[in-house]
């Protein structure tokens, strides 16, 4: 059992329990999963100004902020406690073409060449923490969702701006990693 | 805890508009025991992120790469079992522990869907992790992330002050 438990797990195996997470949710207390709605939260809650688009009753909503600061701690539950401590198998064509581009896949959960406190001040930790976070801060809130409030539990209820949100979401990844990454990774 | 109990009771359902997630419950709620429930739903869900390596940023690139199949069984798979579990909750009116109809929001489209949509792949493609990942990749330690996250914060923030002059 710990074996099973220790290894990664399965995508079907993995996607069954994040799909299980909707009715969860909805039978524990009518809540809609959605995960970027946190970042809306805790800015309804530490800076609200006079921003009407911050100005609700965030402790109504507070339910959204037990479960991400639950994520926190069931990730540092999972990584040091039912690990197998094995490096990600990263496909071989993905390590060949980082490769090109100079990132060496290193078995970490991402590049420790770039997500490192030293780049927090060159132009690497501007295009990856900075700018990266900012488009996923605005972005989500402007599409109204993520990949859980939008792809996960959007489809299951069958919305049609989910869908079209989700192929979005699809084309700015495209985008990215085959028409920015070839020249911007040179450059930082 | 009495005072946002009544507060809770007075109020009807009133949501932020376009929650993504919002909270349906009729029945009051207190601010810390009614949650904890929340938490331990998100300690499952965090051990599902780690343990099926969606919050690697390697995963993601291999996603938009279409080097691997992973990430699209997962995403599948969990559409898959949610739509089913919704259609389960709807065909037979399956009620909440409270004993409430659960309740179904739809969401109309806008053009936000698209244009933030587009700015979020962007930033999915270059982080590596969308908002759920970022809260998993600084707890299983990446600590740097934190920085991402507060980053994500002030976009956040900065759509909530722009709203009005954007095209939705």
């Amino acid at each position: 059992m710990k074996d099973i438990v220790s290894q990664p797990w399965s995508w079907y195996v993995s996607g069954a329990l994040i799909g299980l997470t909707v009715p969860a949710l909805l039978l524990l207390g009518n809540k809609h999963f959605g995960i970027s709605s946190s970042l809306r939260h805790i800015c309804a809650a530490c800076l609200p100004g006079k921003v009407p688009f911050f100005q609700y009753d965030w402790k109504r909503e507070a339910w959204n902020l037990f479960f991400v600061a639950g994520i926190v701690a069931g990730a540092a539950l999972a990584v040091n406690f039912l690990s197998d401590n094995q490096p990600v198998k990263v496909s071989a064509n993905t390590v060949q073409a980082l490769a090109d581009l100079g990132i060496v896949a290193d078995g970490n959960l991402a590049p420790v060449s770039i997500f490192n406190f030293s780049n927090l001040f060159t132009l690497k930790g501007l295009v990856f923490f900075v700018i990266g976070g900012f488009l996923v801060g605005f972005g989500t809130r402007y599409a109204g969702g993520c990949t859980s409030g939008h792809s996960i539990m959007g489809l299951s209820t069958l919305q049609w701006s989910s869908l079209v949100a989700t192929c979005c979401f699809m084309a700015g990844g495209f985008a990215v990693v085959h028409l920015i990454f070839p020249w911007l990774i040179k450059i930082i | 805890m009495k005072k946002i109990n009544d507060e809770f009771t007075e109020r009807a359902v009133v949501h932020p508009d376009q929650c993504g997630a919002a909270n349906d419950q009729v029945a009051a709620e207190s601010l810390v025991g009614s949650n904890l429930k929340y938490l331990g739903m998100g300690i499952l869900f965090g051990i599902i992120a780690v343990k099926s390596e969606i919050i690697s940023w390697y995963r993601i690139q291999e996603m938009f790469r279409l080097h691997s199949f992973h990430m699209y069984g997962v995403i599948g798979t969990a559409v898959v079992v949610g739509a089913i579990s919704v259609w389960f909750i709807k065909r037979f009116n399956i009620k909440t522990i409270q004993g409430e109809k659960v309740i179904f929001n739809s969401k109309p489209f806008h053009w936000g869907n698209v244009i933030g949509g587009l700015m979020f792949g962007l930033g999915w493609g270059i982080t590596g992790a969308c908002p759920g990942p970022l809260f998993a990749q600084i707890g299983s330690g990446l600590v740097v992330v934190i920085v991402t996250l507060i980053s994500a914060i002030a976009g956040t923030y900065a759509y909530g002050v722009l709203q009005n002059k954007l095209p939705h």
